[in-house]
């Protein structure tokens, strides 16, 4: 006889794994402090977050804030996805163009964004345009980099086709490069999308440039514990939110990929 | 519409449609190893003509083909079309590949797949949909235009290959080993549809297996080659009736004596290079 270990835990329906987990980290987030496992004044009850959340919600400044953020990371993600696709396909499309600049990119992409903060506030101060400049240098590069990959993926017999039809430049760029190089672009724009929220809120944590990030920063100097983590907590949503996104846009773009396909009637 | 028909008198088809080979070798240069697969392949396929080539596999018979496609240099000798040197892919030739899901476009439907080279011709819209609509009736596919290929059959997703090509309304038709992953029942049938539509538009075929009687049952004239470095053997020209059937033909004696003819060559293909016959010196 054979024995499953796994097939207990079938017990629960997989649909209802991830919702149950939720719960149970809930349950012990509003238990520990509670019970004075962890001190409430650095970890106050779930409760008590969810009622400041409330209450931040009540007023425009919370709104303003989250605004600047969006703001700041959609603004960015725009530029580095238009940069990152602009110039992917250029090098991508000239093999010599790609040996120049691959030691380059070698060299700029490891940089962390963090480490421009003091040439963004030297040359923007603390506005939103320094939140934007650190967010494009972090989220042009997985772009970049996918794109690059995407146009070199490009199927010999698909690109001997477009040969022997002696398809123009603009056809095979239009109906061959930019199709084979999508599920990557899409990858890069995943990852892009989640480095462009971090580094937006990091900014307006370090700098103080407008947005979530300066109000976490301030709850915490005015020791409203309660406060801070009801931001943390939005811009957990946001990053789960911008994942969620994401991946819906891959599937309806990408219907045709063999990671994607269904059976559809014809 | 002002463009002149394209009802072909058989002179301008003499002239577009023939396809000469001359002297052709390709030797694949590597950083680490030089591989002379085709050393000299002269023949000629007649304007019209549906003519194929066997060879033992990794004879050079891709390298062939693309060489003629203008799809890769060779090291030397000349392809020509209607007396025009190919240099790179010329107009008026279509290629139908032997990895039909890799050669179909994913992300287009059947019906955008066939229509995509036609826009390179810069036809009008009008006639772009004729043309499909045709091809793909031709071919026993009128009703799944709006289907992507990867939702159809290996053998349907090489019928749209085939109707890209037709579409194309080529002079010149190369097929790669076109039907050598699809099962025995859809072969035999794309087999007679390849045969019917060249009867019916008399293009230029030249039609690449590694099948023996396959070759024999489509062609006009087998062009047996020899194993790489490769050399054309033989030629034979193949006198069955026009109207070829499945059954039927295949059970002509003159049917088994030709196969056994190519047969024989195909056996002397493989030792060619190892074993000269007696009296032949090597080079
Ligand atoms: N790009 C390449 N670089 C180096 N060698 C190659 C290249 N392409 C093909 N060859 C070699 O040339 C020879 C002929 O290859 P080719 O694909 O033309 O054979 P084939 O007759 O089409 O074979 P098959 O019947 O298996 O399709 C093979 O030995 C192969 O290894
Ligand atoms: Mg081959």
């Amino acid at each position: 006889m054979t024995w499953y270990p796994h097939r207990r835990i079938r017990a629960v329906p997989d649909g209802l794994l991830g919702p149950l987990g939720l719960l149970l980290c809930a349950g012990l987030l509003e238990a520990a402090p509670r019970l004075g496992l962890v001190p409430a004044a650095y970890l106050p009850p779930l409760s008590e977050t969810a009622a400041a959340l409330a209450d931040e919600a009540a007023g425009g400044a919370f709104w303003s804030a989250l605004a600047d953020t969006l703001r700041g990371w959609g603004y960015g993600l725009a530029v580095a996805a238009a940069a990152g696709v602009g110039l992917g396909l250029v090098i991508g499309g000239a093999a010599p163009l790609r040996r120049v600049t691959a030691s380059t990119i070698e060299f700029l992409r490891p940089i962390p964004s963090v480490a421009l903060v003091p040439l963004a506030v030297l040359l923007y101060g603390t506005g939103q345009t320094s939140t934007l400049l650190l967010v494009v240098y972090a989220s042009v590069w997985p772009v970049l980099l996918q794109v690059l990959a995407g146009v070199r993926d490009v199927d010999p017999v698909a690109r001997d086709t477009a040969a022997g039809f002696r398809l123009s430049w603009w056809l095979r760029l239009r109906h061959l490069v930019w199709p084979t190089t999508l599920p990557f672009l899409m990858t890069g724009l995943r990852l892009a999308a989640s480095v462009a929220l971090i580094l937006a809120v990091t900014a307006q944590l370090v700098i103080g440039a407008p947005g979530l990030g300066r109000e976490i920063a301030r709850a915490q100097a005015a020791n409203a514990v309660d406060r801070m983590y009801a931001l943390v907590v939005v811009t957990g949503l946001l990053g789960v939110a911008v994942n969620a996104g994401a991946r819906a846009l891959e599937r309806r773009v990408l219907f045709w990929h063999a990671s994607v396909r269904k059976e559809a009637a014809a | 519409m002002t463009t002149r028909a394209r009802v072909s008198p058989p002179a301008a088809l003499a002239r577009r449609g023939r396809l000469e080979v001359e002297g052709l070798a390709k030797t694949y240069r590597g950083k680490r190893r030089t591989f002379e697969a085709v050393r000299d392949l002269t023949f000629t396929v007649e304007a019209g003509e549906l003519a194929c080539v066997v060879g033992p596999s990794g004879a050079g018979k891709t390298t062939l083909l693309r060489c003629i496609a203008g799809l890769l240099p060779p090291s030397a000798g000349a392809v020509r079309l209607g007396g025009e040197p190919v240099l790179a892919p010329p107009p008026g030739m279509a290629v139908v590949f032997q990895e039909y899901a890799r050669s179909l476009f994913p992300w287009l439907t059947v019906a955008q797949n066939v229509e995509l080279p036609l826009r390179q011709k810069k036809l009008p819209k009008a006639a772009r949909h004729g043309l499909v609509e045709r091809s793909l009736a031709a071919v026993g596919l009128a009703d799944v235009p709006g289907a992507h290929p990867w939702q159809l059959s290996g053998g349907m997703q090489q019928r749209v290959a085939i109707a890209r090509a037709l579409a194309y309304e080529p002079d010149v038709l190369l097929m790669d080993e076109p039907f050598a992953a699809v099962d025995a029942q859809t072969r035999a049938e794309l087999e007679d549809l390849t045969r019917s539509l060249w009867h019916e538009l008399r293009m230029t075929v030249l039609f690449v297996t590694h099948d023996i009687d396959e070759a024999v049952y489509l062609g006009e004239q087998v062009l047996v080659l020899s194993a790489s470095p490769t050399v054309v053997l033989d030629s034979v020209a193949v006198d069955l009736p026009a109207r070829r059937e499945q059954l039927a033909t295949r059970a002509l004696p003159r049917f088994a004596e030709l196969r056994a003819e190519v047969f024989t060559l195909i056996q002397r293909a493989k030792t060619y290079h190892t074993a000269p016959p007696a009296g032949e010196a090597r080079a």
